[in-house]
């Protein structure tokens, strides 16, 4: 865990209510996601990070409430004091060959970080994504330059395969040897019971720190109470209860 | 000149009064590899129980203006693996006071408990929570009557030969009674305050943000009210308190000690920041010299 200011270096609308935070900083922020301080708020925000470049990282979030409404509104350079360096991230090297990424709104976003990780690493790469709609769709070019096949779903068929994902890994024969997901908790219960492989989800929990030491965030998994924060928040499929 | 911080809390010199409240910093292990602990003055470690808990059901922490509310409900390994495991642990990595802080379900729960931690080696103080608002029929069940609290004090004051303070409850109509109660019961010392019943409600969901609907609310704004009680106990009783409630900054340190605590704890600003005790340590010396202010010992309930 590191304590940094970071600048913004960019905080654009990419789709409905959904911005992508550029943040400038030096140092090696790793982890999974950061905690992020918002101006009048006690509590941090977690958000998984999307992508790190030289010097810094982005994050995508939705405007879900007042906190992250107000982080809509921070210019390009306002300092930004993070947590950094926090969670337990996606497992890379799980994978022999053939990766499986299935994302749901936003949990597209830790999945693109995974993606170029497995790509530097020469797998390859198949990835689903589902979007209510049209406009909600983050990441899909990203997606596209990077992967060897990418498949978007919309409910409501404005753009791709119409339905969840879930109804593409059903009607598709899938050549993959580890599966990864990140979304809805109802989705990824779907995935998981679906795919019979063996792979990891990316789970979401109210947090207090952060960082391991509140116990805000504990669930019961198979193997006894872990920490979101802290243990995961990516677990292995057989670890979760759901 | 060189400010003095130490202070003396229950027969221990600690080298500043700076302790990450219970429920707040683990059991400090859990940030052993990101700070150097040996700055605290003590740690007042996890709540633990008789049993191990996994507490409740998430969500458990909402956000507020100016804090935060938990139910965690004392999720804990037990008092076997605290005192086998822990503080041993611990105690490899930090030389300053360690507090256990201990809860239950009956009197008896509380004996045995506090007996067990009294004979870890490792342990220097026991802090009995008769006050956790998380919990059914237990905890604040017993802080909440000044019967019932002198009950407790008084069956552990009967197993333990290391200091025993009483963390009490804001949620109550007088707590000067219940801090004289415990006082006359053998306590020899009080912890004041835990946090405050509160709750928040998801409107767009129009439901309770945290599973237990109820939790505790902590933060800076609590800081008046928990300063107010520990004036007002301070004044009633003869015995060292512990300054706990919406403590943030150096200044706060200062004042908390004003009103007539001995030490002072450090809540739920460790959650919004891990760095918070460490930082309001380095703090005291500069906000010392800019009030005159040589040692903390001399500022104790001085207004």
């Amino acid at each position: 865990m590191q304590k940094k200011v970071y600048t913004i270096a960019g905080n654009r609308l990419v789709a409905a209510d959904t911005y992508e935070l550029r943040l400038k900083g030096e140092g090696p922020a790793g982890g999974e996601f950061i905690h992020l301080e918002i101006p009048g708020y006690f509590l941090r925000r977690p958000f998984s990070v999307c992508d790190t470049f030289k010097g810094g990282l982005s994050i995508l979030y939705k405007v879900v409430g007042e906190g992250t409404r107000v982080l809509s509104t921070l210019p390009e350079g306002t300092p930004v004091n993070i947590l950094a360096g926090l969670g337990k991230g996606f497992s890379a090297s799980s994978c022999q060959e053939n990766a499986l990424l299935v994302g749901g709104g936003l949990g597209a976003a830790p999945l693109y970080l995974l993606a170029k990780e497995l790509k530097a690493q020469e797998k390859h790469v198949s990835v689903v994504i589902g979007f209510n709609k049209a406009d909600e769709i983050v990441l899909q070019k990203e997606f596209e330059a990077l992967c060897d096949h990418v498949t978007i779903t919309t409910l409501d068929g404005s753009v791709g395969i119409k339905g969840f994902v879930t109804d593409v890994l059903k009607a598709t024969l899938l050549n993959y040897d580890y599966f990864y997901t990140c979304g809805p908790m109802i989705m990824m219960k779907g995935v998981c019971s679906m795919l019979s492989g063996h792979g990891e989800a990316s789970l979401e929990e109210r947090m207090g720190c952060g960082a391991g030491f509140c116990y805000g965030c504990t669930i019961q998994t198979t193997q006894g109470p872990r920490r979101v924060c802290k243990d995961g928040p990516v677990f292995k499929k057989e670890e979760i209860v759901w | 000149m060189v400010k003095d911080l130490s202070v003396t809390l229950g027969g221990l010199r600690l080298k500043n009064p700076v302790i990450p409240a219970s429920g707040t910093f683990g059991f400090g292990l859990e940030l052993a590899g990101d700070m150097d602990l040996n700055v605290l003055g003590g740690i007042s470690l996890k709540g633990t129980t008789r049993e191990a808990r996994f507490g409740n059901p998430t969500p458990r922490i909402a956000d507020c203006t100016g804090g935060m509310i938990n139910s965690v409900g004392l999720q804990n390994p037990g008092i076997d693996a605290l005192v086998s495991e822990k503080v041993p642990a611990l105690r490899k990595v930090y030389g300053g006071a360690v507090i256990a802080n201990i809860s239950g379900f009956s009197v008896e729960e509380y004996r045995e408990c506090c007996a067990k931690a009294d004979a870890c080696e490792g342990i220097d103080l026991i802090e009995v929570n008769v006050s956790c608002p998380n919990v059914h029929g237990g905890g604040l069940a017993f802080g909440t009557s000044a019967r019932a609290a002198a009950e407790v004090t008084a069956a552990v004051k009967s197993v333990c030969h290391k200091p025993v303070f009483i963390k009490l409850s804001p949620n109550v109509t007088d707590i000067v009674e219940i801090a004289r109660a415990c006082e006359d019961a053998g306590a020899d010392g009080l912890t004041l305050v835990n946090t405050f019943l509160g709750m928040r409600i998801d409107i767009a969901r129009r439901k309770p943000i945290l599973a237990n609907t109820m939790g505790g609310f902590s933060g800076p704004a609590i800081f008046p009210i928990a300063l107010r009680m520990v004036y007002q106990v301070a004044r009633a009783c003869h015995i060292p308190v512990m300054g706990c409630g919406g403590v943030a900054s150096a200044r706060d340190v200062i004042e908390m000690m004003m009103a007539g605590a001995t030490a002072v704890q450090v809540g739920a600003q460790n959650i919004r920041d891990p760095f918070a005790c460490p930082q309001i340590i380095a703090q005291l010396p500069s906000v010392m010299e800019e009030l005159h202010i040589d040692s903390l010992k001399d500022i104790k309930a001085c207004i």
